[in-house]
């Protein structure tokens, strides 16, 4: 089912799917975040993808781009999964929000935004979510030291 | 069975206790023993727990351990309460709230630390955690433990009356003549 859902969506977005992974039944479609709004909107309205699980994001440093924008979809209906991935610059550190799609990514952009430091565009409420609000730096950055900037890097239990 | 209370139990009415039962003794002590004492029998505790020593905590509190026989009563408010026990781990976020409860606490008023978190920060020793809360309050006891158990609570508590006992000036300082010297 979810392989149709992917060939229907290449055709309706063949410019925004960058590639299709099927892996243990599970499938991922990375897409292009210019897309995002339409490709989200599409799988929400055509194909019922009516719950975003989880919204997240993830941080491969070292490797262009840098960040990765990942959601969880789940049609519950027919009770089928979908995860769609976006990479995100980390010059343009910025996406399109989809809290238009689905209201519950308000709070989990905003998650996403405090640790991560990608920016939603078009968010309605963009703050901190976790870390208090005067908090400088995203700290699940990889180059964020884990004991804290003004700590010195962690090395072992006994630094 | 066997007994024949007609026979047996010859019934008088009871004796008639005397009036002045200490005779002529008296007891004598200091009004900070007395003011210690007071305050020491009736800590009451400010309702805040942040991790899982707070279940702990709760236990301690509830029917099995029972600190009511201690006379601590958790309170719900801090305007309330004598004693703040620190249940918990200690993040950043969190410490503006503790600092606001501390505060609205009337003097004298005492802060416990339960368990590792509470003391050093624990196994937490990352950007989010405060590394132990007397980096921001003074502590009167620690309670080590991941988490203490009841009895260890239980003992720390008794610590700290321990600890008010040993006060000194504290009827002065209630009536505004100089300080409490802690015990």
């Amino acid at each position: 089912m979810s392989q149709a859902v992917v060939a229907k969506l290449k055709q309706e977005y063949p410019a925004a799917v960058v590639d299709v992974v099927e892996h243990r039944g599970e499938t991922t479609v990375t897409v292009q975040k210019e897309d995002i709004v339409a490709v989200c909107a599409y799988l929400k309205n055509e194909a019922g993808y009516n719950f975003l699980c989880d919204l997240c994001g993830v941080d491969y440093l070292g490797v262009e781009p840098r960040f990765m924008v990942v959601y969880n979809l789940y049609n519950i209906a027919t009770k089928e999964r979908l995860r769609l991935k976006a990479a995100v610059a980390e010059q343009s550190c910025c996406i399109d929000t989809v809290t238009g799609v689905w209201s519950t990514a308000n709070w989990h952009e905003r998650e996403c935004w405090d640790m991560f430091g990608i920016r939603f565009n078009n968010h309605p409420d963009l703050r901190r979510i976790l870390m208090p609000e005067d908090w400088v730096g995203y700290p699940l950055r990889k180059d964020y030291p884990l004991q804290g900037p003004d700590r010195q890097p962690y090395q072992g239990r006994l630094s | 069975m066997g007994v024949d209370l007609q026979e047996n139990v010859a019934l008088t009415a009871p004796q008639t206790v005397k009036s002045n039962v200490l005779g002529d003794n008296i007891i004598t002590t200091s009004l900070d023993k007395l003011v210690n004492w007071s305050r020491s029998r009736s800590m009451w505790p400010m309702t805040f727990g942040l991790a899982c020593c707070a279940i702990e905590m709760m236990a301690a509190g509830a029917a099995r351990y029972d600190l009511d026989r201690f006379g601590i009563l958790f309170r719900a408010s801090p305007r309330q309460a004598d004693l703040i026990i620190i249940a918990g781990t200690v993040t950043y976020k969190m410490l503006p709230v503790i600092r606001t409860v501390y505060e609205q606490m009337p003097e004298p008023k005492y802060v416990i630390a339960m368990g590792a978190c509470a003391s050093s920060g624990g196994v937490f020793d990352t950007y989010s955690v405060v590394q132990g809360i007397d980096t921001a309050l003074p502590v009167d006891v620690y309670i080590p433990g991941c988490p203490p158990r009841p009895e260890g609570l239980i003992y720390g508590l008794i610590q700290l009356q321990e600890k008010i006992m040993r006060e000194k000036n504290s009827f002065g300082a209630a009536i505004g003549v100089g300080e409490v010297v802690p015990g």
